[in-house]
């Protein structure tokens, strides 16, 4: 994940509520706890959130209710002013953009998705979807084939003239995302998509979320208070909590390493079958051993794919890189360690 | 990100608030006692009193006659709005009501006779046709039908055209000024106070000093109706602005709308329901003011019911307020269809809207068509006399009747009350130390809300003292006091019994919906016919105007309990009347509360109408104010009323919003 610039950039990003905020803007740079803003009768809602987002990457921010999530998302669009920091969009300073540079960077580069979806209920699923391209003067015959186009893109064909209240959750949600994507925008917000929908619904979405990632490769900034969630869909996660973030890794490095101990209370329980690739459970490959490996495997399978082949076969599995030469072995014993949560030491 | 306030309680200590309440009751013990030690804490002294008023007639004098503004006087800018005004409104007057002519005298040839009543009778059935259907069309009609079989047309029509040119500024101006405050926090805490004032001030406070500066006739009474009914469509704007989900606001931000786009393609069309709630509330307004307003010159149905109040003919009063309740049950009901409709044909698709742009050409050929009928057979155009219905000498046979068969007995129930409810309650408010009343008044405020309340309600409660109104204002407050208690009395229980039983709510809803639709001065028709005038028949038409909120609030109340604390109860075993007496009431009775101070607001409007049928009140003062011209006098007394209703207000409010937050029903 090391693009040359990053889509988007925080640097020191605050965002404090209270009273007199203004006064208390010299004091940030000396970073005050929790306690000194108490004392001035402020809560920083984002804490000093410096982190890079790169191009075509799910970024995940995942993080319980009141740990600033929602907020920052909404600074990293100015839908909240930050109160201190630096935020470069696409090699602009976002925070030096006028209102109306602002109006044009959101109609034509960013689009939102909302927890409790945000259809206008005035209006149909067509008119829903092309309303971000009508605001923009955009012809009507142009913008209805291009929210027809976005509307079978996440399966509603045929449910135009609806309008939201006789829709289900999952395809107001869905009418959430064909109308956020309908600008095609370079920078894709989530705010807790899917939050709001019933599990079995809540996982059919994030499948079609990822089968769209699939086809667009967009730049996403996904926020969830759901860590399972965080684990399936991202590249890379932020662990926020009290307005900071606490750490950010790919979901196997925080099993791995996490920071801290709230970081471990997340990951004790996660299914590690479901979060490790071959690549993480398998060893180096001893020089004679080449000749006697069973079938080979690519390096980024999860575990849970080929554990039941692993265990029941006598053959060690190899494993390969991108480019198809093998670059380690996986035995029985280490797939078993991962299936039953075994944390032994040398395996990984 | 957001913690959760604690409501923070002045003093926890439960002393605080009934050791001062035991020295208040000691020390008015002690004054009533020993009065003659210390006179003046007892009854305020004259020489005490501030001459406010005169202050404010001077003041006023002044603006008319030497307020100078460079280029004009004050005096020329507010005669030209009036001028300005003039137009749309004499427009609308010679459409319904009087005809085209040459010029403004009297007696010029006219040029195109009014609209035939065939014609708006057709149109107003039109229209609700096309709104709602058959059984709306057959209503409006026959509310219409009424107004032209009964004789009240002409009036009728001078009625309706202030009215329709009234609603449509008032919306625009209260929508206007809505949208500003709810963008600029500012403006909404400088604008609240001065709404708070429109709505308290009786209008007939300030009917004075309209007349000064817009002179008598038809748009001083419209600027007046405009002041009484453009504050709540203000509130309601900002209300209804705030109460849009602020995850739409945000992705309006997101979509990149300019503030025009998310006003006119985001704001509206999402709190569109809640906005008519404000349109249809100018209307209702409007209408009540007719009356009022047809003593500075609207003339109209008001005048009618006000001049044959003044001749005691009930008969004629009972029906021009008839009259005046079916044009208001009328332009509601095509009000609440329309807003229905536009909800509906969101759904509906096109077939409906095409129907709608077709219906103006259709109302213009009614028009035309029936101006020519009309020429050939006048009959079209005035409703023959001769086949006139009128029921006068029926009611007023039957007032007679009953005050001969029946007297003795309405006598006894009215001395009955008067004896042992009204007077002891009256004695008892004004032996009162002023004194013990503002401080009992400063405890209760400071009880609920701190400092600062305790010390805007005794800040409001000396001006009644200082201005040297106390006593006048003891009489409202026991007529006011009474009556609310009285509705009260009948309110919550028949809300209670509304809100278990589908059926009784159904008729309920109906009575209350025709209990608001009523303007105020109809209430007083029957009690003058029963009671005469006095302080009783006062009480009996102020409970009859106050009680619907009483009513509707408890309903509310009920029906908002979590359906799940019912369920707890039931699972726990608690027989029905537990559940009504241990659950539902104590939660619902914020609620209920804030139905009573409803109710009193409504009741202090009426008590200053009720001072046509002879009380000695604040409302009193103002009326008689009124027909002296006498400008200070009236609004030191109607600020009075509305100091009244603050105090009233807030203490309430803020009980009621603190036991809601304790219950978590609201955060």
């Amino acid at each position: 994940m090391s693009t040359v610039t990053p889509a988007l950039q925080l640097r020191n990003i605050w965002k404090i509520f209270g009273d007199d905020v203004s006064a208390f803007r010299e004091e940030i740079s000396k970073t005050p706890s929790p306690a000194e803003l108490d004392d001035a009768g402020l809560i920083a809602a984002v804490r000093d959130v410096t982190l890079d987002i790169s191009h075509g990457e799910i970024f995940v921010i995942m993080g319980l209710s009141g740990s600033g999530k929602s907020t920052l998302v909404r600074c990293m669009s100015r839908l909240v002013e930050p109160t201190a920091g630096e935020l470069m969009f696409a090699g602009q300073d976002l925070l030096a953009a006028s209102e109306d540079e602002l109006i044009q960077i959101r109609r034509h580069k960013m689009g939102m998705v909302f927890q409790h979806f945000a259809l206008l209920p005035h209006m149909s699923v067509l008119d829903n979807v092309a309303f971000p391209l009508e605001i923009q003067g955009i012809d009507k015959q142009t913008r209805e084939q291009r929210a027809s186009e976005m509307i079978s893109l996440v399966g509603l064909s045929g449910r135009e003239e609806y309008y939201p209240r006789e829709l289900s959750g999952g395809q107001q949600q869905r009418v959430g995302i064909a109308r956020s994507l309908a600008v095609e925008p370079d920078i894709w917000f989530l705010d807790e998509p899917f939050s709001a929908l019933d599990p079995l619904i809540r996982r059919e979405m994030q499948d079609e979320f990822l089968r769209l990632q699939d086809i667009l490769k967009k730049t996403i900034v996904f926020i969830t208070h759901d860590f399972d969630e965080a684990i399936r869909l991202a590249d890379r996660i932020a662990i926020m909590k009290d307005g900071a973030v606490i750490q950010i890794g790919t979901p196997e490095d925080l099993i791995i390493n996490p920071a801290t101990e709230y970081v471990a209370e997340f990951t004790r329980d996660v299914s590690r079958a479901k979060v490790f690739s071959a690549r993480m459970v398998m060893r180096p490959l001893a020089p004679d051993e080449k000749g006697n490996l069973g079938e080979l495997l690519k390096h980024d399978v999860k575990v849970h794919e080929f554990a039941d082949q692993a265990v029941n076969s006598e053959d060690r599995i190899g494993v390969t890189d991108d480019a198809g030469s093998i670059i380690g072995v996986i035995d029985r014993q280490s797939v078993l360690n991962v299936l039953v949560g075994r944390e032994s030491a040398g395996s990984y | 990100m957001q913690s959760v306030r604690i409501l923070e309680t002045p003093v926890k200590f439960r002393w605080g608030f009934w050791l001062p309440l035991t020295a208040i009751a000691c020390l008015g013990i002690a004054l009533h006692l020993y009065e003659e030690l210390t006179p003046f804490l007892v009854k305020y002294p004259r020489d005490w009193i501030i001459p406010l008023r005169f202050s404010i007639s001077d003041l006023m004098q002044w603006l008319i006659k030497d307020f100078d503004l460079g280029l004009f006087t004050f005096k020329e800018l507010t005669r030209s709005i009036a001028w300005i005004l003039e137009w749309p409104l004499s427009v609308a007057n010679s459409l319904l009501a009087t005809g085209f002519t040459f010029s403004t005298e009297p007696g010029a040839p006219v040029l195109l006779p009014p609209a035939p009543w065939i014609a708006i009778v057709g149109i107003v059935g039109l229209l609700a046709f096309n709104l709602a259907g058959m059984r709306l069309a057959l209503l409006v009609t026959g509310c219409f039908l009424y107004l032209v079989v009964f004789g009240q047309w002409q009036s009728a029509m001078v009625t309706l055209s202030s009215i329709i040119i009234a609603v449509p500024l008032g919306v625009s101006i209260g929508f206007a000024l809505g949208i500003t405050a709810y963008r600029h926090p500012l403006l909404e805490r400088i604008l609240s106070p001065v709404l708070d004032l429109m709505q308290t001030v009786p209008v007939f406070a300030y009917l004075v000093p309209v007349l000064f500066l817009f002179g008598f006739g038809p748009v001083a009474a419209m600027i007046a109706t405009m002041i009484y009914a453009t504050p709540p469509m203000v509130r309601v704007t900002i209300l209804s602005l705030r109460q849009i989900p602020e995850e739409l606001i945000e992705y309006g931000d997101m979509a990149g709308c300019s503030r025009r786009q998310l006003l006119r393609r985001i704001q509206v069309p999402v709190a569109r329901d809640s906005l008519m709630v404000g349109i249809n509330q100018v209307i209702m307004l409007s209408l009540n003011m007719v009356i009022i307003a047809s003593m500075i010159g609207a003339g109209g149905l008001g005048f009618d019911v006000l001049s044959s109040l003044r001749r005691l003919a009930i008969g004629d009063g009972l029906e021009a307020g008839l009259a005046i309740t079916l044009l208001a049950i009328a332009l509601d009901r095509l009000g609440q269809a329309y807003n229905k409709r536009s909800t509906q044909s969101r759904q509906a698709g096109t077939s409906r809207s095409l129907q709608g742009a077709r219906l103006p050409t259709l109302i213009i050929l009614i028009l035309i068509a029936s101006w020519i009928a009309a020429h050939f057979f006048p009959a079209l155009a005035v409703f023959p006399e001769s086949l006139q219905i009128t029921t006068s000498h029926f009611w007023d046979a039957m007032v007679k009747w009953i005050n001969i068969n029946f007297f003795d007995q309405l006598e006894a129930v009215k001395t009955f009350v008067l004896i042992n409810i009204m007077i002891p309650v009256k004695r008892f408010l004004l032996s009162t130390p002023w004194i013990v009343v503002v401080a009992l008044i400063g405890l209760i405020g400071f009880r609920l809300g701190g400092f600062r309340l305790a010390t805007l309600v005794i800040v409001l409660s000396l001006f009644i003292a200082v201005t040297g109104l106390w006593s006048k204002a003891m009489i409202t407050v026991y007529l006011c006091g009474v009556s609310v208690l009285f509705a009260a009395c009948i309110g919550i229980p028949a809300g209670i019994l509304a809100a278990s039983h589908s059926g009784i709510n159904r008729v309920t809803q109906v009575i209350i919906d025709t209990l608001q639709t009523l303007p105020s001065f109809v209430y007083l028709i029957p009690v003058v016919m029963l009671f005469r005038v006095g302080d009783f028949a006062a009480m009996l038409a102020v409970i009859a105007y106050s009680l619907a909120p009483a009513v509707r609030y408890t309903i509310l109340g009920i029906e908002q309990v979590p359906t799940h604390l019912i369920e707890a109860a039931r699972a726990i075993g608690c027989t029905r009347s537990q559940i009504r007496w241990r659950v539902e009431l104590p939660i619902a009775l914020p609620q209920i509360m804030l139905g009573i101070n409803q109710t009193i607001m409504m009741a202090l409007s009426m008590l200053v109408i009720t001072a046509l049928v002879g009380t000695r009140d604040l409302g009193q003062e103002v009326y008689i104010a009124l027909t002296k011209a006498d400008t200070g006098r009236g609004i030191i007394a109607g600020v009075g009323v509305a100091c009244i209703a603050i105090v009233a207000d807030r203490l309430i409010n803020q009980w009621a919003q603190k036991k809601r937050l304790e219950f978590g029903l609201q955060s």
